[in-house]
């Protein structure tokens, strides 16, 4: 297939048809409205359901019953809207249900604002609902790597009955670029446990994430963090640059990532040699990656959209070994390659 | 990343900067390079200021934002060379529509083009087409493209509608006229 020039939104919704996504349901909110009017225009076309709900609430709740139901589903909101989503998603884990959710992120707190901001890798990455629970969380840079991140995930949702989100900030999804769309086709599953009728000839399945005897309950958290053992091991994704004689590491996610590749170029003009570890799932976090960064690293700098929320993992990852770094901006406002070179000079020495 | 061409495109919300840009990235994809295309999306209205900045590069692209060192700038208005000029460089290209922009514009060394635009597009038949008349600029100024490969971004663009493609064609023709 050759490329096309398309809007990050578009793209996601694009890979999430061709995933067999059959079920739509959201509600508008700046940056990512071209996600709900694309799957508006172009979901019927493709056999499935799109239902501009009465908030995002409904709308999360609403994906919960299409999921309940064994149908391939999805929602997309931005920072505030993922907010108000957080009861449903985690009921839906509390049900073992599979679902895409999107959010496309914008400057918080509270209302913030609609430019873009990577304040919600917490909300992300640590459940903002209530519960023992984690969500694998894929975070794109380039809107090609989204088409595939959003294909993906959707497997992924299916394979480990659990909700998968894609956290993108504003820029990804306004920005466009050449994308190629996916031509596999999607591998769908039967889903013996949905509760689309049995016409009485097989016993009803249950879906609900109530459990009122603990020792089952226990039994089904315990049997979910087991799961999520295997996610750990078999679905962390990492691009990690950083080469033998590097000195510095620097680790960025999403776009911002991209202007910390400009700003690693700048660096290398000047003598400086650093490059960038940037986790593609922030959930599983990429630990490893951070345990085993060759001897020529000295420092590493985390850079986010943010007063530093990855920072915390990074540290982890790092576990006291090197002197671990922070540079951010928030309100939407956006670092510059310039900025984040001057940082690491600092840190380095700055006379070099 | 010295291939990189970055290039930005303002002016207010309505006059057609947004479609501009992603003309010029499409072409640009049908070249074969790499292209971003990023508009500006504070919450703008028709009548309000409007931008999008498109970089095309022989070689991957980082940060799709161009907050300085602007090669080529067009500007719609005069709040687009108030925001933008001073992030020219010397270097630079600048096409003003002069329609809307009567003060003169000066930047030391940069090369500064007037378009009589939206005058142009009124007397071509269309004032919302002033946005094509500045494709004019590129195509004497910049090298970037044809104006067959325009013609041929605008066929894909409005697909099956080849009275919009005539209308635009016919004011970028005209627009490269008045520059001969």
């Amino acid at each position: 297939m050759s490329k096309v020039l398309m809007k990050g939104n578009e793209a996601i919704c694009d890979a999430a048809i061709r995933a067999g996504c059959k079920a739509f349901f959201g509600y508008p909110i700046t940056p990512q409205n071209e996600v709900p009017e694309y799957m508006a225009k172009k979901l019927a076309d493709a056999g499935g359901v799109f239902v501009q709900a009465e908030s995002e609430t409904s709308a999360i709740n609403m994906v919960y019953g299409a999921a309940a139901a064994g149908v391939r589903v999805m929602t997309s909101s931005s920072s505030p809207g993922i907010a108000l989503k957080q009861e449903g998603i985690s009921y839906l884990v509390g049900a073992d249900l599979p679902c895409v959710i999107v959010s496309i992120s914008r400057a918080g707190p509270g209302l913030g604002g609609i430019l873009p901001g990577q304040g919600d890798y917490f909300q992300s990455t640590r459940g903002g609902g209530n519960g023992d629970y984690y969500l694998p969380v894929y975070a794109p840079f380039s809107i090609q790597e989204a088409m595939d991140l959003v294909f993906k995930a959707f497997d992924v949702a299916d394979e480990y009955r659990t909700p998968v989100m894609i956290l993108a900030d504003g820029m990804l999804g306004q920005m466009m670029e050449p994308c190629e769309p996916i031509a596999k086709k999607p591998n769908i599953t039967d889903h013996k446990w949905a509760a689309n009728g049995q016409a009485d000839k097989r016993d009803r399945n249950v879906v609900t994430s109530l459990s009122l005897k603990g020792e089952i309950l226990e039994e089904m958290v315990e049997r979910r963090f087991k799961t999520y053992e295997e996610i750990k091991t078999k679905e962390t994704m990492v691009d990690n640059r950083v080469q033998d004689g590097d000195e510095v590491a620097l680790v960025a996610y999403g776009t911002p990532s991209r202007i910390v590749l400009n700003a690693i170029e700048m660096l290398k003009e000047q003598g400086i040699k650093a490059g960038l570890i940037r986790p593609i799932t922030l959930w599983p976090f990429p630990y490893a990656d951070f345990q085993n960064l060759p001897s020529s690293v000295k420092n590493v700098v985390v850079c986010e959209l943010s007063m530093g929320q990855m920072v915390e993992d990074v540290r982890l990852g790092v576990n006291g070994k090197l002197p671990v770094h922070f540079y951010g901006r928030t309100g939407g406002m956006i670092f510059e390659p310039e900025e984040i070179a001057e940082q690491v000079k600092k840190i380095v020495g700055g006379g070099k | 990343m010295a291939t990189a061409t970055k290039i930005i495109f303002s002016g207010f919300g309505g006059q057609g900067v947004l479609t501009l840009g992603q003309v010029v990235a499409d072409i640009a994809l049908n070249q074969g390079k790499e292209v971003t295309w990023m508009p500006s999306y504070g919450a703008e209205m028709r009548g309000g200021t409007a931008n999008c900045s498109v970089i095309i590069s022989d070689s991957v692209i980082g940060s799709p934002i161009i907050l300085r060192n602007i090669d080529i700038l067009v500007a719609m208005n005069k709040p687009s060379i108030d925001k933008f000029l001073e992030k020219t460089s010397e270097d630079s290209k600048v096409f003003i529509n002069s329609s809307i922009v009567t003060d003169p514009v000066e930047k030391a060394g940069a090369e500064v083009l007037a378009i009589d635009a939206t005058n142009i597009a009124v007397s071509a038949g269309n004032a919302r087409a002033a946005n094509m008349v500045m494709m004019a600029g590129f195509l004497t100024k910049t090298g970037l493209f044809t104006i067959d490969e325009l013609e041929q971004a605008l066929t894909r663009r409005f697909a099956g509608k080849k009275e919009l493609v005539d209308v635009n064609m016919k004011a970028v023709k005209q627009g490269l006229e008045a520059l001969a």
